[in-house]
């Protein structure tokens, strides 16, 4: 399994050469299986810069949704195999009380917001509702459950073999808790989480910009560690930066944290472009 | 292998952890998960010291009956019905506590759902109101 981020911004596409390290775009991450499976997580703007890497893509490409916040959908509606004849491209994503993925979907590929109908694209498209108990595509097996995030939001569990990945993008398992963590069993994402090599979490704020988004949906760098903690991974790649925070800014608070912390796990700041082998990463 | 609750479960809890009105959570089975320290005022007991227990178990536990005094069964209680039905459940009852003082009651069981519509637990919000005939 290879993992390659494409966005790793929340909220907000952030472009500039403040940001160039770690990049400004949202939410896109490549999977790729060792038989060439294809997984894509979330929809973010990074997908523009994955739809140019693909110069001899499979004939199945499955696209994982954790919610349909904006900064995770933005960029599907420029995931050039969706305009493909031969494509066929599966989307999963989390349907609401009130409505089914496709539906949610379509209220934003549509006029006015887009130009196109998602029920006029000319690929082979199927919308899958999730959370499901688990799902196999190519060798991946996959979970999905509703994790701690405003609206229908879940998590994603992948494992090829003996190698698993975790991706929670947008996750407050801090919320309400008078001690973090505690206990596994009262821990949101914990099951998702639970023992995996990999681990990208949400790491949007630092302590102080926390203290005033309660409830936002989001993570500080250290509530993700303490979550890693608790959940035994390997290696964790902190995800989901903040549009506000530049380079320099990064590079500080992650070097703080690991300071403050000293986590029994490897932590790196997830970085456009770059890949990770979830089964090595542990080791460096 | 985790033994992760429910997130909605999770947050009923914490929620149930924060009000002063009393709540008691149980999960799929009817067993009790959780119930706050309000609840643990009329129950008799805080649930540090009760831990969780089977629907068999608790819904004896109280000693439930009707306003007549006849015993309640388990499946008769307004939580229990809540989740079994589907749908939200209200009922007045008498208790008796673990301390041994019996109160009277109202209860609204409310069944919890997550966004796929899967069943996960239910919860009843309760309150003590006089017995008729010793109010002011």
């Amino acid at each position: 399994m290879r993992v390659r981020f494409w966005g790793t911004r929340g909220s907000l596409p952030a472009s500039g050469p403040e940001t160039v390290g770690y990049g400004g775009n949202t939410s896109c991450v490549e999977v790729r299986g060792d038989d060439g499976t294809l997984l894509v997580l979330d929809a973010g703007t990074g997908m523009r810069r994955l739809t140019s890497s693909l110069e001899d893509p499979p004939s199945r490409i499955d696209v994982l949704l954790s919610h349909l916040h904006l900064d995770h959908i933005q960029g599907l509606g420029f995931f050039e195999p969706l305009y493909r004849e031969e494509a066929e491209v599966h989307v999963w994503g989390p349907a609401s009380s009130r409505g089914s993925l496709a539906s949610r979907l379509s209220r934003y590929l549509s006029p006015p917001l887009f130009p196109i109908h998602l029920r006029s694209l000319p690929c082979r498209l199927s919308l899958h509702d999730v959370p499901v108990e688990e799902l196999e595509i190519g060798r991946f097996r996959v979970t999905a459950d509703y994790v701690c995030h405003p609206g229908a939001t879940v998590g994603y569990r992948i494992e090829e073999g003996a190698v698993s990945l975790a991706y929670l993008p947008d996750h407050e398992p801090a919320l309400g808790a008078r001690e973090f963590p505690t206990d596994p069993e009262w821990t949101s994402g914990h099951a998702l989480a639970e023992g995996v090599d990999l681990l990208l979490h949400d790491a949007q704020y630092d302590e102080e910009e926390y203290a005033r988004r309660v409830g936002w949906g989001h993570s500080t760098l250290s509530q993700a560690i303490a979550f890693a903690e608790l959940c035994g991974v390997g290696a964790l790649a902190l995800f989901h930066h903040d549009p506000l925070h530049d380079d320099a800014t990064l590079d500080a608070m992650v070097e703080e944290v690991i300071a403050a912390t000293d986590p029994p796990f490897r932590v790196v700041a997830a970085r456009e472009a770059v890949e990770l082998d979830p089964a090595r990463v542990a080791s460096g | 292998m985790s033994t992760q609750q429910p997130v909605e479960i999770i947050l009923a809890r914490q929620l149930a952890s924060y009000l002063t009105v009393p709540i008691f959570l149980v999960d799929l089975e009817g067993t009790l998960l959780y119930y706050n320290a309000p609840a643990g005022e009329i129950l008799g007991l805080r649930f540090e010291k009760t831990g969780r227990m089977p629907l068999e178990e608790w819904g004896q536990a109280f000693r439930p009956t009707d306003e007549e005094g006849d015993p309640l069964q388990p499946e008769e209680l307004p939580l229990a019905a809540a989740l079994e039905g589907g749908r939200p459940v209200h009922g007045s009852m008498r208790i008796e506590g673990m301390d041994g003082i019996s109160r009277r009651i109202h209860v609204t069981g409310i069944p919890l759902e997550d966004q796929a519509k899967r069943r996960l637990g239910a919860l009843a919000i309760f309150w003590e109101t006089p017995v008729p005939g010793t109010g002011p």
